[in-house]
């Protein structure tokens, strides 16, 4: 069980009448590629919120790196990284900045700030655009480098909120490739998102409609028990019991 | 510590890295420093009279001589009719019309006894109040003056006479500017440091990067303290700079000590800025910051104590005042700038400014939840 | 037509979505009006003196007991050495002192003539000036008590009528004072702000590649900036008439509609600010700490105009509100018409339509 890296149990938010999420109960091993999938509305980012110690749950337990939810958010916070739906770094400030700046609250070392900034400029071929403000960047480098931003403080387990929102197939393709570099590093990665073919590349994924989990297994085997031909099927056939909305 | 140095040199790359706010910071109050003490003429001068002769004798005209001669009035227009006297008023030609009537000079001389009238624009009380209390004055000095010629011996003086002698103590030559400039320097340093923090942090909240520090370790007092300092220091920039106009421009040197103006000022900014970070915390885009902080700025601005008198107040009135950190600052700046009052003096307000800012500050960190 | 018409449907749905936006708008002219109405007055009154009376005789105590009647004064403490005087003024308790010189009644009686000093804290110079103003009128009239009834001969009396404001209210001055301020800077702010926040967050680019014109756009952002300020309006004339008992003894469609004028103006103003700034925190501090103290300087409701020096007299010409004051002022109180007040309603049509022309001169400029 040392390896279990998420450990949810009957976890639910309610806002006032509506139950944003509605007892979820799942665990998420180190090293593995988590897909967290669902319609708009269906409770995905309350859930990864409440997981990452930004919003308080309601009920339930919940266990993330070891850390339980309610009393020790702040040591959570010290082993994940967060990437957010809506583009989260300072757009006046260089990439060098930002690295530096993150890495810094997250009280990493100079010298390793130093050189693994080398290291990720490298990496995302972002060498020349160091010393760039960060707005002048393409969509598609923003969200590598945020990505990369993430999990710059090497967590045991990143969160990312549909990280790969309005960029282009060719940009997606090379940001799972991050994905799989930083997993293959150990890094356990939770991931929501819109596009099918992403979660053919989860090693897990679940599927939640209305606050709930439908259905959680390897996409093949997601296949199999839908008798369907792709994970889009097996999402529609799920998705289309959603009695809310967007 | 460390991770506060970390937030400092952002939050000052992110200043340096936007010169129109920061040129604003610095040129608005350096314009508004220089141009408008010169507004805050309050002595009633230049009171425009109508006048309305009926009797036009040489008593009328000796009167109307001593009335323009006084450097109160100036006579901008001579009236035949009430009617045209009443339109002067209205449009606003005249503040105060001043009917003599016919056979004046003649009841005077022969009934010993005539009556004035005069009219004022009372929309403005004090405007009316003073000028009138002037006119009155002069008319009882001419009187006097016919007295005089009438009564040739008197046996002796049966006027009683209460000589009045003033003094004019902290700023004798009545330079309304002293009070004013650092008034006003007082009232930009509020609506600055209020908003600077307020719309700062709710940008973060509307951006998202608020959410990106939420979920790191940073702790919450090392994030208020990273937004504190540097919009502390500017602060403390402008309030030198608004004391360099004031000495530069006009001549204002505080008579008390500049250690105490500091240290009330460093306070000061600090429950200012508190007030931004608390407002920000209640905020959920920049405008819902902007309005609450436009409502509080009236407020405390016209309820300072700088333009109107706050000992004039209702009492619930009053009591408002109390909970206005402004009406503290413009006490203290007029007890060290122009009284030359001691540390002793200023205690009180030290302490409430150092209350201020310990309440402000800790509800806006209590009220900063990192978790919803 | 109906495009525009969906704009600013649009419009309104964000600005009634946003329920706390709503409810200060609304409540803040309401909350300020009453507290200005009733509290601010530039009279001075109750003012804290202290009194060094070296003669305490029967005179200089029936003077005293005079001043402190009056509702401009509050004898709070006495004094026995000007030092005492002086640290009480250091610590800022009190605002005048009355020095009576010893042998008052002795010499009042035997001489008919004594002294009285008075001491202001001419700190601030237009307190002290009233206030010795003040002063020597109590003394004026605990004199001619003493005289009583030997009748003077030779005497002429004045007869004082007020005009408009009998009781000298400080709100007939301060209604139309903070009238001008809060239509002025809530819309100038308000409009500024959301068009910028349009271009910032990027949604402003979106409504442009629709066939719509850019300025229709803008316009229709104004809109609903409009009506609420009519809503503010009618508040504030209500509050006015039925809670501060300030008349409106002139034409109200004239002073609506005035209002309703000077509430383009700020329109435009706002909109105009919106085409030279990049970020909403630029918008807000231009609009806010760059207009509110002239506002109040430089309007003619705190300080009077022709008092300034010509330059600033000249620059006081260029703040919208100076107008409306003299408007409501005019139209309200004094029951004047257009025939008084169409000089300052063609210079307020003037400026609406000068920072209304800008904006879309520097709007079109933007877009190409």
């Amino acid at each position: 069980m040392v390896d279990k890296v998420i450990i949810a149990d009957k976890l639910t938010k309610r806002f006032g009448d509506f139950t944003a999420v509605d007892g979820i109960s799942f665990d998420v091993s180190q090293g593995e590629i988590f897909g967290f999938l669902g319609a708009n509305g269906a409770g995905k980012t309350t859930a990864m919120r409440m997981l990452s110690g930004l919003s308080m749950p309601t009920s339930g337990k919940a266990m993330v790196a070891g850390y339980d939810v309610y009393k020790e958010n702040e040591k959570i916070k010290r082993n994940i990284g967060y990437m957010s739906q809506k583009f989260s770094l300072y757009e006046d400030l260089t990439v060098r900045e930002n690295i530096r700046f993150y890495a810094g609250i997250y009280g990493k070392s100079n010298a390793f700030i130093k050189e693994k900034t080398e290291l990720v400029l490298k990496q995302l071929h972002l060498t020349s655009e160091a010393d760039k403000l960060v707005k002048s960047l393409p969509l598609g480098w923003k969200q590598k480098l945020a990505f990369s931003v993430a999990i710059f403080h090497e967590p045991k387990l990143v969160f990312l909120d549909e990280p790969t929102g309005g960029v282009d197939p060719v940009t997606r393709r090379e940001f799972w490739n991050l994905i799989y570099e930083a997993a293959a590093e150990g890094i356990t990665v939770f991931v929501t998102t819109h596009y099918m073919d992403e979660a053919e590349y989860c090693n897990r994924v679940s599927i939640m409609v209305d606050g709930r989990i439908d259905a959680l297994d390897t996409p093949a085997q997601l296949k199999k028990t839908f008798a369907a031909q792709s994970m889009d099927e097996v999402f529609l056939k799920l998705a289309r019991k959603a009695v809310r909305g967007e | 510590m460390r991770v506060l140095r970390f937030l400092l040199q952002k939050e000052f790359r992110q200043i340096f890295r936007d010169p129109s706010i920061l040129r604003l910071i610095f040129i608005m109050p350096v314009i508004q420093l220089v141009f408008l003490p010169f507004a805050a003429d309050y002595e009633v001068r230049n009171i425009k009279l109508a006048l309305l002769d009926r009797d036009h004798s040489a008593y009328s005209r000796a009167l109307v001589n001593k009335i323009t001669a006084s450097g109160y009035f100036m006579l901008t227009a001579n009236c035949v009719s009430f009617q045209e006297a009443r339109a002067a008023i209205e449009t606003d030609k005249a503040d105060i019309i001043l009917d003599i009537p016919p056979a004046f000079e003649k009841e005077i001389v022969k009934e010993t006894e005539a009556t004035l009238s005069m009219s004022v624009n009372a929309i403005n009380g004090v405007k009316a109040g003073l000028g009138s209390a002037y006119l009155q004055r002069i008319i009882m000095d001419f009187n006097q003056d016919i007295r005089t010629e009438w009564i040739q011996f008197p046996r002796f003086d049966q006027d009683t006479r209460i000589a009045v002698t003033f003094s004019n103590w902290f700023n004798t030559s009545m330079n309304y500017k002293v009070f004013m400039v650092p008034g006003i320097l007082v009232l930009l340093l509020t609506m600055i440091g209020a908003n600077l923090t307020a719309i700062n942090i709710v940008r973060e909240k509307e951006i998202g990067t608020i959410e990106q520090i939420n979920v790191t370790p940073v702790q919450k007092s090392h994030f208020i303290l990273g937004k504190l300092i540097p919009f502390w220091i500017l602060g403390l920039l402008v309030f030198t700079l608004g004391l360099g106009i004031a000495r530069l421009f006009y001549g204002i040197i505080p008579a008390g000590s500049l250690v105490t103006l500091y240290a009330f000022a460093a306070v000061y900014l600090l429950a200012v800025l508190g007030l931004g970070l608390l407002i920000s915390t209640y905020a959920e885009n920049q405008q819902q910051a902007m309005l609450i902080s436009f409502f509080l700025m009236m407020i405390f601005i016209l309820m300072g104590g700088l333009y109107t008198s706050i000992d004039s107040m209702p009492d619930w009135a009053k009591a408002i005042t109390k909970a206005n950190p402004v009406s503290y600052f413009i006490d203290v700046i007029r007890m060290l700038v122009l009284k030359g009052s001691g540390f002793g003096d200023i205690g009180y307000q030290l302490g409430i400014i150092t209350g201020f800012a310990l309440v402000l500050n800790g509800w806006a960190v209590l009220n900063y939840h990192k978790r919803s | 037509m109906k495009q525009f018409i969906s704009f600013v449907k649009k419009e309104f749905h964000h600005i009634f979505r946003d329920k706390r936006t709503m409810i200060i708008l609304l409540a803040m002219p309401v909350v300020q009006i009453i507290i200005f109405g009733f509290a601010l007055t530039n009279e001075v009154k109750n003012s804290k003196i202290a009194v060094w009376d070296q003669s305490k005789d029967e005179a200089s105590a029936s003077l005293l007991s005079q001043l402190d009647a009056s509702r401009y004064f509050e004898i709070v403490k006495p004094v026995f050495s000007t030092a005492e005087m002086e640290a009480e003024f250091k610590k800022g308790k009190i605002r005048m002192a009355v020095v009576i010189p010893p042998k008052f009644q002795e010499e009042l009686v035997h001489f008919n003539k004594a002294q009285v000093q008075f001491i202001a804290d001419a700190s601030d110079p237009n307190v002290a000036n009233t206030l010795t103003t003040y002063a020597s009128s109590v003394v004026q009239d605990y004199q001619s008590r003493i005289t009583g009834e030997k009748k003077m001969p030779y005497a002429i009396s004045t007869r004082v009528r007020m005009l408009y404001n009998p009781e000298l209210k400080g709100a007939y001055n301060f209604v139309p004072g903070v009238m001008a301020m809060v239509l002025l800077l809530v819309c100038t702010m308000m409009t500024a702000i959301t068009v910028v926040r349009e271009r910032e967050t990027g949604t402003m680019e979106i409504m442009l590649v629709s066939p719509a014109k850019p300025f229709r756009i803008v316009i229709a952002k104004a809109v609903p900036y409009f009506l609420l300020s009519a809503v503010n309006i009618a508040s504030i004339l209500l509050l006015s008439v039925y809670v501060l008992d300030v008349p409106v003894n002139g034409s109200l469609a004239l002073l609506v509609g005035e209002s309703l004028l000077f509430t383009l103006v700020s329109l435009a103003l706002g909109l105009f600010i919106s085409t030279k700034v990049a970020t909403q925190q630029t918008a807000l501090f231009i609009s806010l700490v760059g207009l509110l103290l002239p506002t109040v300087m430089l309007s003619g409701f705190m300080f009077p105009i022709e008092n300034m020096p010509p330059p600033l007299q000249a620059v006081s010409h260029a703040v919208p509100a100076r107008w409306f004051y003299n408007i409501v002022r005019s139209v309200m109180i004094k029951g004047t018409g257009l025939e008084v007040v169409w000089k300052d309603t063609l210079i307020l049509v003037g400026m609406f339509l000068f920072f209304g022309g800008l904006a879309i001169k520097n709007f079109k400029i933007r877009l190409s």
